[in-house]
């Protein structure tokens, strides 16, 4: 079966099994051939759950407990969060950490440790998980949580797949008493203005900017930051809009400088005053893009990339200043460029965020792109910041050790369970792990 | 809340459908072959809102268990609202030809299975003077071809039965509904390799929960299967026969 990840290149012609039970596992999934990688819903960017062979989770797609009084769910690991949602808002839970979209299952959610709006004071996902089964290379399925396997529970969070197979989870919902957020957008001039905002808004639940990469010179960093809160109207019932959907390619030059210019002027100035509030359903707030089938297709055939960097709080700004000044410069226009801070870092080795901020940018790819990410590259390592694997589909293996100091412990854990030579990954292949 | 009694439950469409019923709080009744599998779906169903969950084996072949079978269904449920007959496998078509036993055994699963199930629903529904009989048939059924002959062939007996019997029904207040899936991305077709004409379960299930909804005779799922199977029926026989198809 032809897989790609969402951003559309690298394609694989893959040998892909999807059991639908455990027992189905154990019987029919032929483990001593299998060199591959566990694949969720195929919502990460870039190559890091495409390989000749693939264990897919969807079928795995059954809740097991819900326990109404603690918000603790089991399920299994094909569960997307948008089932989840489906099924709890109504009764009153969200999720603790959610990314921008809902489409991803519960055991790629694990193995990106996702992060989202709320990760200053909520985290990453794994905070959340009470504890999950996994499938070892040898056909073993233990429990990991933070005190038993406590080795393999970090690994796995933001492993990437190449520990192991996610069979199912126990995650903490959060309780709201409302579908409804109070968002408030507050337009920043510049890089300086924004980060200020941030700070001053550190205490509001939920907070994202997003950035003009075209805007030059003074208005460099030139952004609207909006923050969120529940209500707790009781409106617990969400309203059901008929998804659009992009039905075909985009021809490759719809996308060009001059329609994202434009496209980004209007989105800035449509927020007219220096604040705006107003009360949204949680899923245009979260998921802006879900409500769009197949966004990605705007990029045309060629596919495309999204960058997503951070850099520790102790260099922010200006980190983050000579990235934007290099794509204004370079006049590659970023459709999405998203900027947010973070909380510190969990204890998992391969964890993405760090305390500090984080910036993502869609790049189509093209000719000379792949030079020019290199050159980013250098920017981020020279200010120890990273980059995040589950956007990754192009950086090299020194720059994925420089980011992630603890790889090593990561490899060497793989090493004694016998992951490194069952699980691998496209990805895994390229970072040299 | 509806009394639904579901057959072949553990199929990837019946499976989609019934969460559907689950989230509007429907009472289900869950029969299929392997009952580790209902059990485990009968979890989920709980847990997704439906107001009660129960599930028992059932053989499609077996002919002479069904009666008892459905009084208990209909029992637990305390009547039935709807009964979606979903069961069913795809034959090796190959295989069939080589041994009439196969083929024999897959016309029991697919099709005399199905019409024993609709003898005794339809009597007990047409006593009760509601109810809606909903059975998975298939576009399969519309014409022979060359590589699903046998398939075909059970899904057309259980077409042409189920016409009769809304026909028979007509005016008892009785609704017959017959479902033709186009091509389902499910573990049942997990050999084929996927194309654009491929539809995932949930969107077959949504088609079929509004189906029943609105007391339809028959659709095509997704829809623009009609339009095929229009253009498929109406090639003359002396040209389909050159067909590969």
């Amino acid at each position: 079966m032809r897989l790609t990840g969402w951003g559309r290149k690298p394609a694989v012609d893959a040998e892909v099994f999807a059991p639908y039970s455990i027992p189905d596992l154990r019987s029919r999934f032929p483990r001593a051939r299998f060199r591959g990688i566990p694949r969720g819903n195929g919502r990460s960017y870039g190559d890091s759950a495409l390989a000749p062979q693939v264990l897919s989770s969807r079928r795995l797609d059954r809740f097991l407990a819900f326990d109404a009084e603690t918000g603790v769910l089991r399920c299994e690991a094909g569960v997307l969060l948008a089932d989840i949602l489906d099924v709890f808002v109504p009764r009153g839970w969200f999720l603790h950490a959610t990314p921008g979209t809902k489409l991803i299952s519960v055991g790629g959610a694990i193995a990106s440790d996702v992060h989202g709006k709320s990760h200053h004071l909520e985290g990453c996902f794994s905070r959340h998980v009470e504890r999950f089964s996994l499938m070892l290379a040898d056909g073993g399925m233990v429990d990991c949580s933070k005190t038993q396997h406590a080795d393999l529970f970090r690994a796995t969070c933001g492993g990437m797949g190449l520990t192991g197979f996610i069979l199912e989870a126990t995650l903490r919902l959060k309780p709201i008493r409302s579908a409804y957020l109070r968002e408030t957008t507050f337009k920043a001039d510049d890089l300086d203005h924004a980060l200020s905002l941030f700070a001053e808004q550190s205490g509001a639940p939920y907070s994202v900017a997003w950035i003009d990469c075209l805007a030059t010179g003074p208005r460099l960093g030139r952004s609207l930051l909006m923050t969120g809160d529940f209500i707790d109207d009781g409106r617990l019932h969400g309203t059901a809009k008929t998804p659009l959907s992009v039905p075909v390619d985009t021809p490759g030059f719809a996308l060009n400088r001059y329609s994202v210019t434009a496209f980004n002027a209007l989105y800035y100035h449509r927020v007219r005053g220096r604040q705006r509030e107003r009360v949204v359903h949680f899923d245009p707030f979260f998921y802006p893009l879900d409500g769009i089938g197949h966004w990605n297709r705007i990029y045309g055939k060629s596919g495309f990339t999204q960058y997503q960097f951070v850099i520790p709080k102790a260099s922010g700004a200006a980190g983050i200043e000579e990235v934007l000044q290099r794509i204004a410069a370079s006049k590659r226009g970023s459709f999405l460029a998203v900027l947010k801070t973070f909380g510190p870092a969990n204890g998992n080795p391969l964890s993405f965020p760090m305390e500090g901020y984080t910036l993502a940018l869609d790049f189509r790819l093209e000719p000379g792109l792949l030079p020019f990410l290199e050159e980013l590259d250098r920017i981020v390592l020279d200010h120890g910041g990273r980059l995040y694997l589950t956007k990754d589909v192009r950086m090299s293996a020194e720059t994925f050790r420089a980011g992630y100091p603890r790889w090593k412990e990561f490899q060497d854990l793989r090493r004694k369970y016998g992951a490194d030579t069952t699980f691998r990954s496209l990805q895994s292949e390229r970072l040299g792990l | 809340m509806q009394k639904i009694l579901i057959i072949g439950a553990t199929s990837a469409i019946a499976q989609a459908t019934a969460r559907r019923f689950a989230g509007r709080g429907d009472r289900l009744y869950l029969l299929g072959r392997d009952f580790d599998r209902l059990e485990a779906l009968a979890q989920d169903l709980r847990i997704r809102g439906a107001e009660s969950v129960d599930c028992a084996n059932f053989e499609a072949e077996n002919f002479a268990g069904h009666p008892a079978l459905l009084d208990q269904a209909y029992e637990t449920l305390g009547g039935i609202d709807v009964a979606l007959i979903a069961h069913g496998t795809l034959p090796d078509q190959r295989a069939c030809e080589q041994s009439f036993d196969e083929a024999l055994r897959e016309l029991n699963v697919n099709a005399i299975g199905t019409l024993s199930l609709l003898t005794h629903l339809a009597n007990r529904m047409e006593q009760q003077g509601n109810g809606t009989l909903a059975v998975v048939s298939s576009p399969a059924g519309d014409r022979g071809r060359q590589s699903n002959y046998v398939y075909g062939a059970a899904k057309a007996m259980v077409t042409v039965f189920c016409q009769g019997l809304r026909n028979r029904l007509f005016g008892s207040g009785v609704r017959v509904l017959i479902i033709k899936p186009g091509f389902v991305d499910t573990p049942m077709t997990a050999a084929f390799e996927k194309g654009m004409l491929w539809a995932q379960p949930e969107r077959i299930a949504a088609g079929i929960e509004k189906a029943i909804g609105k007391g339809a005779d028959s659709v095509y799922l997704p829809g623009f299967w009609a339009l095929i199977m229009l253009m498929i029926r109406s090639i003359p026989e002396t040209v389909f026969k050159r067909l590969k198809l």
